[in-house]
């Protein structure tokens, strides 16, 4: 194992270029690339990369990048691309069709403020809104974690019980400008990791189908509840990948949540994407303080682990949510979906949602202790709380 | 007694050979199904296979209902804006694993002239190896009869109710200044014309573009049985130019207008609104096209 200094953008383009280079023996790569900050540097990374079998397309917008990458999936080959902010809005209608035509492309997602004004940090809002088009979300919180996401994104989305699009995401600058120390598999161990693609819905001369053509409402509905019952698949396809990889690379990917002292935890903090690593620290620092706190990184949303999460906190009747994002008019999206997942299991629990970092803004460990001490003084849930700003 | 004549193009039937089955949803004297039958005879003598990319317009809906499909090939349908770009990727993939078959969009005007036209300049500008088919109807169909910028001028249109006033794009410019290798315009008045121009095409690589001018009896509320006499009068009264572009610089002009009315052309469709159309207007601009393409056509000859 060689560790290199890299940032965030390098490790997810190393593993793009790699997952694509896998497929040489079969039908190869293909992809649209189109450039935004702060992602730029990972299609720039793949557009370099010296593919023996694999064709980078750079395109005239995001909207054709995913739509050059849905071509070339349903042609057969590996296919991926990235983006973020605007650059996912735009592709928006494309990113719905890769779901909906079950194509397992992987898309590297840098979270970046939706603008205007214009304004290029850390914000989920971009990913996160892009939640019902039926693709799988994984967000990270290091630069290793960046690099085995995206390897292990390919698996999980070309698993035939599976078969949906993976996003990785990854915080803007946090860690897409920031050089950690990250390892960098040789590509025969991706090789061994990611088998051949051979999609079962390829376009095929010997099956003519028309693909996407006009279907009655019995028969989309069909379509829609087989989406439903993969994404219900995935937990369980997700940690049989998860042991592989640890298997081929001797490291653990992560979990779809993991926990920080939740077992005893009556009052525990949901965050995800760097801000997780704040909050690891001080809740640390309390429980050495002897205060019950726990903390549940949230690595997947899409399918909401919802039920893990609430397994792993089975003493815990206050929940802090983190959201580095605002859907406007309701307040942070993760913890809309974790009083969802609440209904019928934890009535009586209070779930309060902080929105924190949001628009770039720093999540310092004071933010922390502050929200920690409002969650611990609630007697009740009540709006979200802005934290960040004086007003 | 005499034998009979030989018949040298023996009539497609929609069978298997055919793009189009039997059974397809197209109106009655819609100029796609004529065109997709040329295309497929085309494919058919050449031995060459295709597959469709195919945007939101009639000719996705010419397939018909899920699980059943109209066409004999496999089809994408993509979004409204991105055929040439889902082409693209197949294309590529196709190139990667040295397949032979083609990868051929078949698109309405819409979603050439309009909404996918930032993604068919792109793929023209990259020289994508697809081929890119236009049959423009002048309309959108699929939706019930908008305007286009394909539409022509004094048309009406469900958004255009006193006739348009705006001209119609010059798409075949547009082509052509991306220096493709191959831009034709195609009449299915015209089969041996069109036929050829397919062929020409098929042998090509890179970005090919074709223009179908079809007749959509339903938006220009026109006689379905007069469909292939309306566009044979666009022809012969220059309305409706037959020309070929190679490499965007080397014209060629296939069919040269007769000099007909195009009062007549006018006349038979209920789409152009009586007071919609001045012919003298109509004449001496249709006089400065043609008079400009064929100087084009002099002083850049396509050549033998
Ligand atoms: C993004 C988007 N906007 C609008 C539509 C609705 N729509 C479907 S087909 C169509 C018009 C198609 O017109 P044209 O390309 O000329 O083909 P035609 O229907 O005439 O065959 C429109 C507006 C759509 N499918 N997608
Ligand atoms: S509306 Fe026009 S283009 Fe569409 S199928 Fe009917 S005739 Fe053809």
């Amino acid at each position: 194992m060689t560790l290199e200094l890299v940032t965030g953008n390098h490790a997810a383009g190393y593993a793009l270029a790699a997952a694509g280079e896998a497929n040489r023996f079969a039908r190869g790569a293909a992809c649209g690339i189109y450039p935004i900050t702060p992602q730029t540097e990972i299609v720039e990374y793949v557009a370099k990369f010296p593919f023996s079998k694999g064709r980078i397309i750079a395109v005239e917008s995001e909207h054709s990048a995913m739509g050059v990458s849905i071509g070339a999936s349903m042609a057969g080959a590996r296919a991926f691309t990235a983006s973020s902010s605007n650059g996912l809005a735009y592709m928006t209608e494309n990113i719905m069709v890769a779901g909906l035509y079950r194509l397992p492309i992987v898309l590297a997602a840098v979270n970046r403020t939706l603008g205007p004004p214009w304004n290029i940090w850390a914000d989920q809002g971009d990913t996160l809104y892009l939640r019902d088009f039926a693709s799988i979300q994984l967000y990270c919180e290091t630069n290793q974690e960046v690099l085995d996401s995206t390897l292990l994104a390919f698996r999980l989305a070309e698993d035939r019980r599976i078969l949906l699009p993976v996003m990785v995401i990854m915080d803007a600058f946090i860690l897409s400008h920031t050089q950690t120390e990250t390892d960098l598999p040789e590509q025969a161990l991706v090789d061994d990791f990611l088998p051949p693609l051979l999609l079962p819905h390829q376009l095929n001369f010997d099956h003519p189908a028309t693909i996407g053509g006009l279907t009655w409402p019995r028969e989309t509905l069909s379509q829609r509840i087989e989406i439903d019952e993969a994404f219900e698949r995935v937990p369980a396809a997700y940690e049989e990948h998860r042991a592989e990889f640890r298997r081929i690379f001797g490291r653990d990917v992560g979990g779809m949540i993991s926990m920080e002292d939740t077992e005893d935890a009556e009052a525990v903090l949901v965050a995800s994407g760097t801000i997780a690593s704040t909050a690891r620290q001080v809740v640390r620092q309390r429980r050495r303080r002897g205060e019950r706190i726990g903390l549940v990184k949230m690595k997947m949303f899409r399918p909401f682990p919802g039920e893990a999460l609430l397994d792993a906190c089975p003493k815990a009747g206050k929940f802090g949510v983190l959201d580095r994002d605002y859907a406007a008019g309701l307040g942070g999206v993760w913890w809309h979906d974790l009083r969802s997942a609440m209904q019928g299991r934890r009535d009586g629990a209070i779930v309060q949602g902080y929105l924190t970092g949001g628009c770039g803004g720093d999540v310092t460990p004071d933010m922390i202790d502050e929200v920690i001490d409002d969650l611990l003084n609630r007697r009740s849930a009540g709006k979200p709380v802005w934290k960040g700003i004086d007003r | 007694m005499t034998a009979p004549a030989q018949v040298e193009n023996p009539p497609l039937t929609c069978s298997e050979e055919c793009l189009m089955r039997p059974g397809n949803t197209n109106c009655g004297g819609c100029g796609m199904s004529v065109g997709l039958t040329f295309l497929s005879r085309a494919l058919r003598e050449a031995g060459q296979r295709c597959q469709l990319v195919i945007p939101a317009c009639c000719g996705i809906v010419t397939a018909g209902g899920y699980p059943t499909t109209g066409y004999s090939v496999p089809v994408l349908a993509s979004t409204f804006a991105s055929a040439a770009a889902f082409a693209a990727g197949v294309a590529a993939v196709r190139d990667l694993n040295s397949e032979s078959h083609h990868v051929i969009c078949w698109a309405g005007d819409g979603g050439t002239y309009d909404i996918g036209m930032a993604t068919i300049s792109a793929a023209a500008e990259r020289n994508e190896n697809i081929l890119y088919i236009c049959y423009d109807n002048e309309i959108y169909g699929n939706t019930g009869g908008q305007r286009s910028s394909a539409t022509p001028p004094g048309a009406r249109t469900t958004t255009t109710p006193a006739g348009k006033r705006e001209g119609k794009k010059d798409i075949m410019a547009i082509m052509a200044a991306h220096r493709i290798p191959y831009a034709a315009t195609l009449s299915i008045a015209h089969p041996d014309d069109f036929l050829r121009k397919i062929r020409t095409a098929l042998l090509l690589r890179g970005f090919r573009f074709l223009l179908i001018h079809s007749p959509c009896p339903t938006g220009w509320k026109s006689e379905p049985g007069e469909s292939i006499e309306l566009v044979r009068l666009a022809v012969r009264s220059g309305l409706f130019a037959v020309y070929e572009v190679f490499d965007g610089v080397r014209y060629r002009i296939n069919i040269k207008p007769t000099g007909a009315d195009p009062g007549e052309y006018y006349r038979r469709q209920n789409r152009f609104p009586a007071d919609s159309i001045n012919l003298d207007d109509v004449r001496s601009s249709l006089k400065a096209s043609n008079d400009r393409l064929a100087k084009l056509a002099e002083v850049f000859p396509a050549g033998g």
